[in-house]
């Protein structure tokens, strides 16, 4: 096993991927002489030449729309969203288009693509680029919502997603991308759809994806220091969600709270909470606790952004919580 | 142009507007629903460009979209069946009359956002230099498009990255009810263009010669040089943006002024006074569309709605890199298959009688001689090809 940065892990997919089918490029702002503005994709221009890795304008929708247009003929395109605040912008080719088509056409055309870039708060960047999207993506049928939160899944996954051939909306964490990790050496995927143990625990089921899961996994180390025991669940992919592996956990622990980084109000924990509550209702001793952003834009203050965001103390007493103490 | 070509192309421009005719009654008649966008008065524009398209090109465009599917060689009884919601039709009743794609023929549809295909057409166009082959991409939209900010960032990526597009306006003068004096700072849309460096053109799309020559030359400059053009086709509609416009907001002079010009009496004229056509042939061809229209009828009245189930399919493609066994609680995943289906090609429709000679019962099906085998249903044979890639 290497141990491997987010940032590195992802830039190998790319680069095997790139390596092993001639018909995946990449396109987006940044993503080629810049070297990319997370350096995500840094040295693939100098490998593959400017044709599969395509410094474009900032023009978001343009980008997602030559991505569709071009899985629509075949080609693997990977469309780099320098951070999914600026997706909103490519709404319409995704949401209209790339998760359309298929259905609109009786099943004539597919769309193998991947929008990828980071989602999510950083540091004090306030309102406009702080946002958590993956509810209006993982809300709208025919897209595919992967969210890694190690090295090693965001590596495995994003294989999967070039492979795959249907649009796959994959979602990153800025502040996860210096997250080392192990990976693993020789060829691997890891499927979409497929959720994992991230800590096994006998107490309590603490069901979070992406950074969100990262800040389980502390939590979940403060509540051992006080004798319980978490286990957390990581989904990795919303859609299709992997629900058996939350409802096998929930029945062994009878407690369960969901964290994400989005607001409260529609927000995807509550789908998840839903379904626990439906499949497990028998099994829970008590109600599913979720714990969320804020439901307020982010603010730029360093003390209110830390006050918005889910942090592992706002967990541990969503545990306590669903354990009454 | 052979004359017999210059036929060919008359005909087509008839059987698209006799085909929406058709569609303006059906709708009347509440058996098409929806909205209905017709293309009568633009015929020769479509046509125009089809006709010098190569087979492996291909095409994308806008909600009004009947003619191009026609032009492209589709079927019409599958599209009548979209039209009517049946599981024959091209998209298996799933897209309507805004969204006929007919894939095999290059045709990526109909998009029902304004604008919204634009970007579309240069990832076609983007696919086709990675792919480094010599094809074009053809995009239609109407002239309300250009005030899109698709359009622009479109533009801008096929010229900046040598993209083999043609885009081409059809400019009808409405963008729904609202004139392009009252949507556009600049009138000559085809002017737009010069923002982005691109060659440009303003073609009379009531003249099928003149649209084939314009689109002729930009695709030639697209295979050859890679360049995009725009093109702006002054065209025409006559009846309103969809069936339920009444068209209060141009005057009934204007629509009869711009009738005179009707693309396909002018294009009847040049068979008669330079191709050696009588009116005598035109006759008999409408006659035969007429004819062909009411097979395409009858298509569609022996085709079945779509079953229940099949609202599920379609929405995924099976994929070994999804977990299945996870996925497959949620129906649109355990109905994705691996393949696409592509629209079935289904045997020629058996001679219907003339349209005054058609009695006015629903003719009862002649029944075969004794020892010969039923004439296949067409309607039977388009589900069972398109069933078949599903098992």
């Amino acid at each position: 096993m290497a141990v491997l940065t987010m940032r590195d892990a992802l830039n190998q997919a790319m680069k095997e991927e790139m390596a092993r089918d001639p018909s995946v490029f990449i396109l987006g702002e940044e993503v080629g002489a810049y070297q990319g503005a997370y350096k995500v994709t840094q040295g693939l221009l100098a490998q593959f030449g400017e044709w599969r890795v395509r410094d474009t304008p900032i023009a978001e929708e343009v980008i997602a729309g030559v991505a569709v247009g071009a899985a629509f003929i075949g080609l693997r395109p990977i469309a780099e969203m320098m951070t999914f605040n600026f997706s909103l912008l490519a709404l319409d080719m995704i949401i209209n288009h790339a998760a359309k088509y298929r259905y609109m056409s009786g099943g004539q055309v597919r769309c193998p693509m991947v929008m990828r870039g980071p989602s999510g708060a950083a540091a004090q960047v306030a309102a406009q680029h702080s946002q958590a999207f993956e509810s209006i993506y993982a809300h709208v049928p025919g897209l595919v919502v992967a969210m890694p939160a190690t090295p090693k899944d965001a590596k495995g996954m994003l294989k999967s997603a070039i492979r795959d051939d249907n649009p796959v909306i994959f979602l990153e964490n800025e502040v996860l991308y210096n997250l080392k990790g192990e990976v693993p050496e020789a060829e691997y995927h890891i499927p979409l759809g497929l959720a994992e143990v991230k800590r096994p625990g006998r107490d309590v089921t603490i069901v979070a994806w992406s950074r969100s899961c990262i800040t389980a996994l502390a939590a979940a180390t403060k509540l051992a220091e006080e004798g319980i025991e978490a286990e957390v669940v990581d989904p990795r992919t919303l859609r299709p969600l992997d629900e058996d592996v939350i409802f096998d956990s929930v029945r062994r622990t009878n407690r369960c709270v969901v964290a994400e980084e989005g607001w409260r109000m529609a927000g995807f924990g509550a789908e998840i909470s839903d379904r626990v509550q439906r499949a497990c209702f028998d099994e829970l001793d008590a109600p599913v606790v979720r714990v969320t952003a804020e439901d307020v834009p982010m603010p730029y203050a360093k003390t209110l952004e830390k006050a918005y965001l889910p942090q592992p103390e706002k967990i541990v007493d969503a545990v306590r919580q669903v354990m009454y103490r | 142009m052979i004359r017999e070509e210059a036929f060919a192309l008359y005909r087509q421009m008839l059987l698209i507007r006799r085909f929406e005719e058709r569609c303006a009654q059906l709708y009347v008649e509440g058996r098409i629903g929806g909205f209905l966008h017709l293309y009568i008065g633009q015929e020769a524009v479509g046509v125009g460009a089809m006709s010098v398209m190569r087979p492996d090109d291909y095409l994308i465009a806008y909600y009004r979209d009947h003619g191009y599917a026609l032009a492209r060689g589709a079927d019409p009884r599958l599209l009548l069946a979209e039209l009517c919601g049946k599981f024959t039709g091209i998209s298996r009743g799933k897209g309507g009359s805004m969204h006929f794609y007919d894939v095999p023929r290059g045709n990526f549809g109909g998009d029902g956002i304004v604008g919204g295909h634009l970007p579309l057409a240069a990832g076609i166009g983007y696919g086709i230099r990675l792919k480094d082959t010599d094809q074009v991409c053809l995009c239609f939209f109407g002239d309300g498009a250009v005030n899109e900010g698709a359009f622009h960032e479109s533009l801008n990526v096929s010229a900046l990255w040598d993209l083999p597009v043609v885009y081409i306006i059809e400019n009808n003068r409405y963008g729904m009810g609202t004139s392009i004096d009252r949507a556009s700072s600049v009138k000559d849309l085809y002017q737009r263009a010069s923002a982005y460096g691109i060659p440009r053109r303003e073609v009379n799309g009531m003249d099928l010669l003149a649209v084939r020559t314009a689109v002729a030359e930009a695709i030639e400059r697209a295979r050859t040089d890679k360049r995009p053009t725009l093109l702006e086709a002054e065209t025409y509609r006559y009846r309103g943006h969809s069936m339920s416009d009444p068209g209060k907001y141009r005057t009934k002079e204007e629509v009869e002024e711009m009738m005179k010009s009707d693309p396909i009496l002018l294009w009847g004229k040049r068979l008669i006074e330079q191709e050696r056509f009588s009116q005598a042939d035109l006759d008999a061809v409408d006659k035969e569309v007429l004819a062909q229209m009411e097979a395409t009828v009858a298509f569609v009245e022996s085709s079945p709605d779509p079953p229940p189930e099949s609202m599920y399919e379609d929405v995924y493609v099976r994929s070994p890199y999804i977990n299945m066994k996870a996925a497959e609680k949620d129906p649109a995943w355990r109905s994705a298959i691996k393949e696409d289906r592509m629209p079935p090609t289904l045997p020629p429709p058996t001679a219907a009688p003339a349209p005054e000679a058609r009695p006015a019962a629903p003719p009862a099906e002649s029944k075969p001689a004794a020892g010969a085998p039923a004439a296949p249903n067409p309607a039977e044979a388009a589900v069972q090809a398109t069933a078949k890639v599903g098992s």
